[in-house]
């Protein structure tokens, strides 16, 4: 009888395809919502996930997440690296600043100090020049999208001077780092230099970045840290974790999208539901005359559920897709929102909702198939 | 012999706000093989009630009823749906085909239901629709034909499968007077055979002269049962 089921589905077109864009509708809504929220959540770490050679930071205990620091002396980086199990930790500066182009351009950017000797914590991959050309007196690296923010109109290039705070420097190379929260040019220095276009007193740094020792544990290391120094010290695992946690607790943002994700999900399941209802309703007589002829109600509940699934297949793969062309041309097309994708977690989870849709959409309807009463043939 | 249908006694009430409602008052009623037997009587006489009961759709208070010597009433509900789905044919008022199905797939649908695949079904009705002046229909959806036409669908539908009792509401209701007796003729030579039985509720009198047998019913009673010369075409 599937066949015959699918026939029925198809043979209404008007509800089929309202079935359709509707489960379509609420799949792109609730997919896109929740790969922006993620990728958006995303970006408050970018800076830690970016720093990939430590897998533990050290911070002042009154620091809540990434984007606020407390400035600590430079003993507490030798008290850090004097526990056992520090392979090495080095020095960290995050800043806020702001940048003058020569053509007038004033931008708010985010500054990084990396240890002169080692420049760990610039990110790996180089759209041009090379990380020793942040040796240089004056040099920094700026991340590929910072660089278009202030020059706009110029093809990427180097040797370009900028302000920082009234100081000027030298762009040596060009980075592509991650997008940062608030979307501003990323400036990586080395650390004295950075110290210097920071303003700040010598020996104030942001953050201890560490290695654990090969054989230890860098969660129990960072405890001993801890222990021993009286600073916060974390995984970077968990530092990310602890920055995602309070922009969850203390922003508007999951709120905002979870009100959006919930509308795709109430209003996809409203249009289908009903949709999907009145299919089955406008269609009892015929189930009733399968029931009369002799189909029974486990063959019936098999067409109701199969066009049920076919729809809700085809409503998510249509959604999804689009999803899935939004990520993959809109990034692309906006360096801003640069690195914005859809995780799979969300496809699967996007899944699981438009099954929950679909479940209650035809709970009603196979109710009434089931109920129906043959007879229903033999009244005019 | 056994009958085809034999029905003792059979009591039908249903609920109101009024409370039970009786439809049926200790039915008795036999329906020989080979012949085609018209439930005749008023709106409200429980004619529908009874056919949907010998039909095994609908359930009764006390009585018994035999279809092809089986007590339906002792049927499990699966067995009683396989019992339809072998052994009854079904033709409605309102014919009550699949809108999206041609004239062949809804002729096909009583093989479909008995679990052979719908182009295989389809092409197996094809001999009967022609037999019913419909093949050059046979692609047509419910929509392209007429009343008449659709109900020839039916009459295929209801037969496709060779079932022993044939089941009939009001068959010409919705068709003029030709269309109805025409209707008629093609049912009765389609369906009645010395192995087969047929009952028709109708209201229509243009159509008695097709019954072998015509059972009057009034108040959930039966009235009178008219024999005529019974004709079974082999």
């Amino acid at each position: 009888m599937g066949t015959v089921a699918l026939r029925m589905l198809f043979g209404d077109p008007g509800k089929y395809l309202g079935l359709v864009f509707g489960i379509a509708f609420a799949t792109l809504l609730m997919a896109q919502q929740a790969g922006l929220f993620i990728g958006i959540i995303g970006r408050t770490v970018s800076q830690i996930v970016d720093v990939r050679e430590a897998d533990m930071w050290v911070m002042d205990p009154r620091v809540k997440y990434s984007d606020v620091n407390e400035p600590m002396t430079d003993t507490q980086l030798y008290r850090v690296r004097s526990v056992e199990g520090v392979a090495w930790a080095l020095p960290f500066l995050r800043n806020m600043g702001t940048v003058r182009s020569p053509d007038g351009i004033l931008e708010q950017i985010l500054l990084i100090g990396v240890d002169d000797a080692t420049l760990a914590g610039v990110p790996p991959k180089f759209v041009l020049g090379d990380l020793d050309a942040l040796r240089a007196p004056d040099a920094i690296a700026i991340d590929k999208s910072g660089f278009m923010r202030l020059w706009p109109d110029a093809p990427l290039d180097l040797g370009r001077e900028v302000e920082i705070n009234d100081r000027r420097v030298r762009v040596a190379a060009i980075v592509d780092a991650s997008a940062p929260f608030a979307t501003s040019p990323v400036i990586f220095a080395r650390y004295s230099l950075a110290l210097n276009l920071a303003a700040q007193r010598r020996s104030q740094l942001s953050y201890v970045i560490a290695r654990a020792a090969a054989g230890h544990d860098a969660a129990e290391v960072a405890a001993r840290i801890a222990a021993e120094t009286g600073l916060q010290a974390t995984t970077s695992a968990g530092f990310a974790r602890m920055t995602v946690l309070y922009f969850l607790r203390n922003t508007g943002i999951p709120i905002n999208f979870g009100i959006t994700i919930a509308l795709g999900f109430i209003v996809g399941a409203a249009i289908v539901g009903q949709t999907f209802f009145l299919f089955v309703v406008e269609n009892l007589k015929q189930f009733g005359a399968l029931k009369a002829i002799g189909v029974g109600n486990l063959a019936i509940l098999r067409m109701v559920l199969l066009q049920a699934g076919v729809a809700a297949v085809t409503g998510y793969s249509l959604g999804i897709g689009m999803a899935a062309a939004f990520f993959h041309f809109v990034p692309r097309a906006n360096d801003a929102l640069r690195g914005l994708v859809l995780p799979w977690e969300v496809a699967a989870g996007v899944a699981a909702a438009v099954l929950a849709i679909i479940a209650v959409a035809s709970f009603a309807s196979v109710r009434r198939v089931l109920v129906v009463d043959p007879a229903i043939v033999f009244r005019g | 012999m056994t009958l085809a249908v034999r029905c003792r006694n059979v009591v039908k009430s249903f609920d109101s706000e009024a409370g039970p409602l009786r439809v049926l008052h200790g039915v008795d009623i036999d329906v020989p093989w080979g012949e085609m037997t018209m439930l005749v009587g008023p709106s409200g006489c429980g004619k529908t009630t009874l056919l949907s009961i010998v039909s095994g759709i609908l359930s009764f208070d006390s009585g018994a009823v035999e279809v092809d010597g089986h007590d339906v009433a002792r049927m499990s509900d699966s067995a009683r749906v396989a019992f339809r789905r072998a052994n009854l044919g079904f033709i409605f008022q309102q014919y009550n085909l699949l809108p999206a199905l041609t004239a062949a797939e809804n002729a096909a649908v009583p093989l479909v239901a008995a679990g052979i695949d719908l182009e295989t079904a389809a092409k197996k009705a094809m001999p009967l629709l022609e037999r019913l002046g419909m093949g050059e229909h046979a692609r047509k959806l419910p929509r392209q034909l007429s009343g008449g036409q659709q109900q020839r669908v039916a009459i295929a539908r209801a037969l496709v499968h060779e079932p022993k009792l044939v089941v009939c509401d009001e068959p010409t209701a919705a068709l003029d007077a030709t269309g109805g007796r025409n209707a008629m003729e093609l049912l009765r030579a389609a369906s009645v055979r010395a192995d087969r039985a047929t009952i028709v509720v109708t209201h229509d009198h243009r159509i008695f002269d097709f019954a072998d047998r015509i059972v009057r019913m009034e108040d959930g009673r039966i009235a009178a049962v008219e024999d005529k010369a019974p004709e079974i075409v082999p």
